[in-house]
């Protein structure tokens, strides 16, 4: 067997033999978490199998269950991302559901759910990645949806069930308004292609997207911003997002925040690519880009602003989800090389930097008892690891030099000011106002007067540790390997190599 | 294009595309859930029939399992489970009062305007006789979405999205002969899990406030956020102090009803 | 055309004018026969209308004190106005003399122009049911209007006029074809007639309960010749619309050429649609119960969305880019 379809099957298997567990006996709600966190590193092995390969080789393009499969530059580092912060979110997981398991707020049956429906996200977003077939993009997508909405619900507390009836709702309209352009995108193949029954297949609508009808490519590619642009939270189908990820488990809010968007902002990558292929000979032929670009910087700024208002600390850094998710938008709209690059790059240092915020705020809720951020004080002096995994975190986030996220933002201001300058002035005053709305939070939690009775709790900081240390790594120096990666994946998206 | 020069079979797809069209202003206007839930299954049957006749002129097999697919998944199941749901909420009875409904049936008269004026570029040329359901179809899942916004009850909420889905099915039928059948099988698994789901959600959610008047889920409200400090407190999961939530429900508009849930979450907090 | 054939479309004119004032009371006993049937009473002959017109006619007129002259006249306009609006239908042959004023919208008018007066007259004695029964009447009129336009509109489109014999010409010419703007005026259509020519589920026109009335309670202060007139006028307003609706959506059978055997066939064909028309309607009437006068807004409501989606449809799907 080769190395995708182990990276699929793991966490497919691994997802069936933890629903089959019994779960009622003590030593079984220990084993699923271990259970979970070894699938987990499983498909990470199966990943790093994977990517080696394609490392060695080149581009993979294979065909597998009768459907198109392809790895190439632009999904490779993805998928390792995906595999990884998959694994490290296990580690974070396990104790903390068992936790949550021992309080009462579930019950073993829900803990086992949680686990089970966690691999299952993780299958969702693998095959989302190396498909390349739109149809199949499509329905593991909304099979993401559907995996992780019963996980927003689990607490089942009132506002638990809003929210992921919100989630639901309005992610279920979106993608459905996306399976539109999939079609159109599919109609648009018919006259183009040799076999019309391929028509969904991306690489080779890639290669004669110069043929499909501009009309149309439009047309779709509006309905694929708006259903995938509400996946990835762009303003203002991002009503969802805040409150999915602060009623939600904490370890769910880290891999939505860290992969789901990601994919998303994925798949409208690789759609973009298509209409910029329809549409170069028309009047128009940035029309995808300049959308991007709009939608983006809306979601950019207003996500900023919003930054400033919120009460609840997971809200907080999902709007600061929906700020970067708006940043990178932006960054594709732009095009360009250096733009791309910059994206690619803060896709992963992103990703790296939210999951590793959203597990230290899982800790740090546990020890303050509530995710109230004015009732959430003095972590350094309480538990040091902690107040200081999110002191750096949000050092990170906001762009602080030697984090990997100032490289990418700097690169992405730097291309801004060389396509479009004045844009480079609402990034800039979008940054700082970010920055502000992040630190008047962050310094009271960090530094303030713990409540009295606060105590440490147990906390595994390695996961943070390791992408913190890794997001410092891609900001000081790049990887070779990697660096091919982006480079290769830029030369893709764009046309046009690094200069 | 000219109605006279299709063959009898030809016309009758346009025909019953139309009355998908008709179903779904019926389906917006129907007050009555399980007079609602029946207009839905007629329509999954017109689509059904729709992709059979398609069948039959294009000589495209895979069509005839679609059909049966969209016969089966849309037309039978998923009416059932709705009727199986309605009648365990006791709701066979329910009557929503639906807000401005000439508002909105006009809407819903713009929406298949406006999506014949997006569709009208891209069915210009080189298209057998089903290009004219291009609109339609993107109209039916408009109206869909009009549905899901102007109802408060879940579960006709429920039954537009699953009316929008119903515009899906005849888009790809209507502009491409089908979606090639795995994408489809994928498709109608996901149309199938949602619907369980969705069930889930609706005992979950009358669990929680006693009704499926969605409107009532309105905890997560940015603007209160910053006026109510208390919204922040209940909504996380992490504190669930038994006092809080049951000193402030009371304060809430939906009254009694929902303090009994509330307590009872909090009670499951701190067993 | 020879002076010669004009002359004999004046008289064709003019006889399937006569024709009308004839067969209206017919329809309506035999409706009337299909529902006792069906209620399983004997019921009376089918002629019973024509035995119900003669005894009026020779009874008595009383005409209340406070009446203005309007309310003697009424009965002959409305009656006129009908007549008039049901020559515009081609009943028998097209591309007669009067085809060229047998458009929807002179049809529309003259319809209108009746109703008028008959409003008129229900307020004029002043009593409370000719009233509200002429404020009802304008309540369903003000409805049903629109909603007849929406259909004539869309039967308008497809023939490229709105003059009825041209739309029938056109739809004859081409054959069957299935479209489904015509279904959808088609109902708009019936919907429209049922109530305008205040049959179940709008009125009930054996009914003299205050409560339910509509057209028969501006009839109240009418009796005998003005009453019999008005009953006339009513007859031949369902007759209209029931030759209206099957020329229209199945004009087969309806002569074209001014021959005997063509016009002859023409008559078995209408009468034989009309019979299955009444069928059906009386089937209907036993069928549904009437609707709450608030809930009828409703019915024509979708009405007019059914005109509205005709008219869409066929811009939609039938024309297409």
């Amino acid at each position: 067997m080769s190395a995708l379809t182990w990276l699929l099957l793991t966490p497919l298997a691994g997802a069936l033999v933890l629903l089959l567990l019994p779960p009622l006996h003590a030593w079984s709600r220990h084993l699923v978490g271990w259970l979970s966190l070894a699938i987990s590193a499983l498909t990470l092995l199966a990943a790093i199998w994977l990517v080696a390969g394609v490392a060695a080789t080149g581009d993979l393009s294979t065909i597998a269950l009768g459907l198109p499969w392809r790895v190439d530059a632009l999904n490779v580092s993805l998928i390792l991302l995906t595999a990884f912060i998959g694994a490290t979110t296990a580690i974070f997981a396990r104790p903390y559901m068992l936790h949550a398991c021992a309080e009462g707020r579930i019950g073993p049956i829900r803990l086992r759910t949680f686990h089970s429906l966690y691999q299952v996200f993780m299958l969702t977003m693998l095959v989302a990645l190396t498909t390349d077939n739109l149809g199949v993009l499509w329905v593991a997508v909304e099979g993401a949806t559907l995996a992780t909405v019963l996980l927003v619900s689990l607490y089942r507390t009132p506002e638990a069930i809003e929210a992921a009836w919100k989630y639901f709702i309005l992610c279920g309209v979106g993608i459905a308004l996306a399976l539109f352009g999939a079609v159109l995108t599919y109609f648009a193949a018919q006259h183009v292609l040799a076999d019309p029954e391929s028509g969904l297949t991306w690489s080779l609508l890639h290669a004669a997207a110069g043929d499909l009808e501009p009309a149309v490519m439009r047309l779709a590619f509006v309905f694929l911003l708006v259903g995938y642009g509400t996946k990835v939270g762009l303003v203002p189908m991002h009503q969802w997002l805040p409150d999915a990820h602060s009623e939600g488990p904490t370890p769910m809010s880290a891999v939505l925040s860290g992969l789901l968007l990601n994919i998303a902002l994925y798949a409208l990558v690789r759609l973009k690519m298509l209409v910029d292929g329809s549409l170069a000979a028309t009047a128009a032929p940035h029309l995808a880009g300049q959308l991007m670009m709009g939608f983006g910087l809306v979601s950019f700024l207003v996500a900023a602003l919003f930054l400033h208002r919120q009460r609840d600390i997971k809200r907080l850094f999902s709007y600061s989800s929906i700020e970067h998710m708006g940043l990178m938008t932006f960054a594709f709209g732009l095009g360009g090389a250096l733009a791309t690059f910059g994206a690619l790059l803060h896709m992963l240092v992103h990703s790296l930097t939210k999951s590793a915020i959203f597990i230290t705020v899982g800790h740090a809720t546990q020890i303050a008892g509530t995710q109230r951020i004015d009732q959430i004080r003095g972590l350094i002096r309480t538990q040091p690891a902690v107040g200081w995994g999110l002191l750096l975190g949000v050092t990170a986030i906001a762009g602080f030099p030697p984090f990997g996220i100032f490289t990418s933002e700097f690169l992405l201001l730097n291309a801004t000011m060389q396509t479009a300058p004045w844009l480079s002035l609402a990034l800039l005053v979008g940054l700082a106002i970010a920055f502000a709305g992040l630190f008047r939070h962050l310094q009271p939690m960090v530094y303030g007067t713990p409540p009295t009775g606060q105590a440490p709790v147990t906390a595994n900081m390695l996961p943070v540790a390791v992408h913190l240390g890794l997001v410092i790594w891609l900001g000081l120096a790049m990887p070779a390997l990697l660096a091919g990666w982006l480079e290769g994946a830029v030369l893709m998206v764009t046309g046009t190599a690094l200069p | 294009m000219n109605m006279a020069e299709l063959s009898l079979l030809q016309q009758s797809v346009v025909l019953l595309a139309a009355l998908v069209l008709f179903l779904s202003f019926v389906l917006l206007a129907q007050a009555r859930l399980v007079s609602a839930i029946h207009a839905f299954a007629w329509q999954g049957a017109l689509i059904a029939a729709v992709t059979a006749v398609v069948a039959l002129i294009q000589g495209a097999h895979h069509l005839y399992v679609s059909a049966l697919l969209t016969l089966v998944l849309k037309a039978l199941l998923i009416p059932w489970m709705l009727h199986r749901l309605v009648r365990r909420l006791a709701l066979e009875r329910h009557r929503e009062t639906i807000a401005r409904p000439a508002l909105v049936a006009s809407g819903a008269v713009a929406l298949v305007i406006f999506s014949w004026w997006l569709v009208l570029p891209i069915i210009a040329d080189k298209l057998g006789f089903t290009r004219n359901i291009i609109a339609v179809s993107l109209a039916v899942v408009l109206i869909g979405l009009l549905m899901m916004v102007s109802r408060a009850q879940a579960v006709a909420q429920v039954l537009g999205f699953m009316s929008m889905e119903n515009g899906l099915f005849l888009a790809a039928v209507s502009a491409t002969g089908g979606m090639p059948l795995v994408v489809e099988l994928g498709v109608a698994f996901d149309v199938l899990v949602a619907m369980v789901l969705f069930g889930v959600f609706f005992l979950q959610i009358s669990d929680s406030i006693d009704s499926l008047d969605v409107d009532r889920l309105n905890r997560l409200r940015e603007a209160d956020a910053a006026a109510d400090p208390g919204v922040g407190g209940v909504a996380d999961p992490d504190d669930g102090g038994a006092t809080e939530t049951g000193a402030r429900d009371p304060n809430r508009t939906l009254g009694a009803d929902v303090t009994v849930p509330a307590s009872r979450s909090a009670g499951e907090a701190r067993p | 055309m020879s002076s010669s054939l004009t002359l004999l479309g004046w008289l064709l004119a003019l006889l399937q004018a006569l024709l009308y004032l004839a067969l209206a009371p017919l329809l309506v006993g035999w409706v009337r026969l299909v529902k006792a049937r069906l209620q399983g009473r004997r019921g009376p002959s089918p002629l019973q209308p024509y035995r119900d017109l003669r005894k009026l006619f020779n009874k008595d007129t009383r005409v209340a004190h406070t009446a203005s002259p309007l309310f003697i006249i009424a009965p002959y306009l409305v009656l006129v106005a009908t007549w008039l609006a049901a020559a515009t239908v081609p009943l028998l042959a097209l591309e007669l003399p009067t085809a060229v004023i047998a458009d929807l919208i002179v049809l529309a008018g003259l319809l209108a122009l009746g109703r008028v007066f008959l409003a008129l007259a229900g307020m004029d004695v002043g009593t409370a049911f000719g009233g509200f029964g002429a404020s009802r009447e304008m309540l369903v009129s003000a409805l049903a209007e629109p909603a007849m336009l929406m259909a004539a509109f869309t039967l308008a489109m497809t023939a490229h006029s709105t003059n009825l014999s041209s739309v029938m010409a056109t739809h004859l010419a081409e054959g069957l074809v299935v479209r489904p703007s015509y279904l959808f005026a088609f109902a708009a259509l019936v919907l429209v007639a049922i109530a305008e020519t205040g049959r179940l589920p709008v009125d009930n026109p054996a009914t003299h309960l205050e409560l339910t009335m509509t057209h028969e309670a501006m009839l109240l202060e009418y009796s005998g010749r003005h009453l019999a007139l008005m009953e006339w006028a009513a007859q031949l307003k369902l007759l209209l619309y029931a030759v209206l609706i099957a020329n229209v959506f199945v004009p087969w059978g309806i002569a074209t050429t001014l021959t005997l055997g063509a016009l002859l066939l023409a008559l078995v064909a209408i009468l034989t649609k009309l019979v299955l028309l009444g069928a059906a309607l009386g089937l209907a009437e036993t069928l549904f119960a009437k609707l709450r006068l608030f809930r009828v807004p409703n019915l024509l409501n979708l009405a007019l969305l059914l005109g509205l989606l005709g008219l869409l449809s066929h811009v939609i799907l039938e024309v297409g880019a």
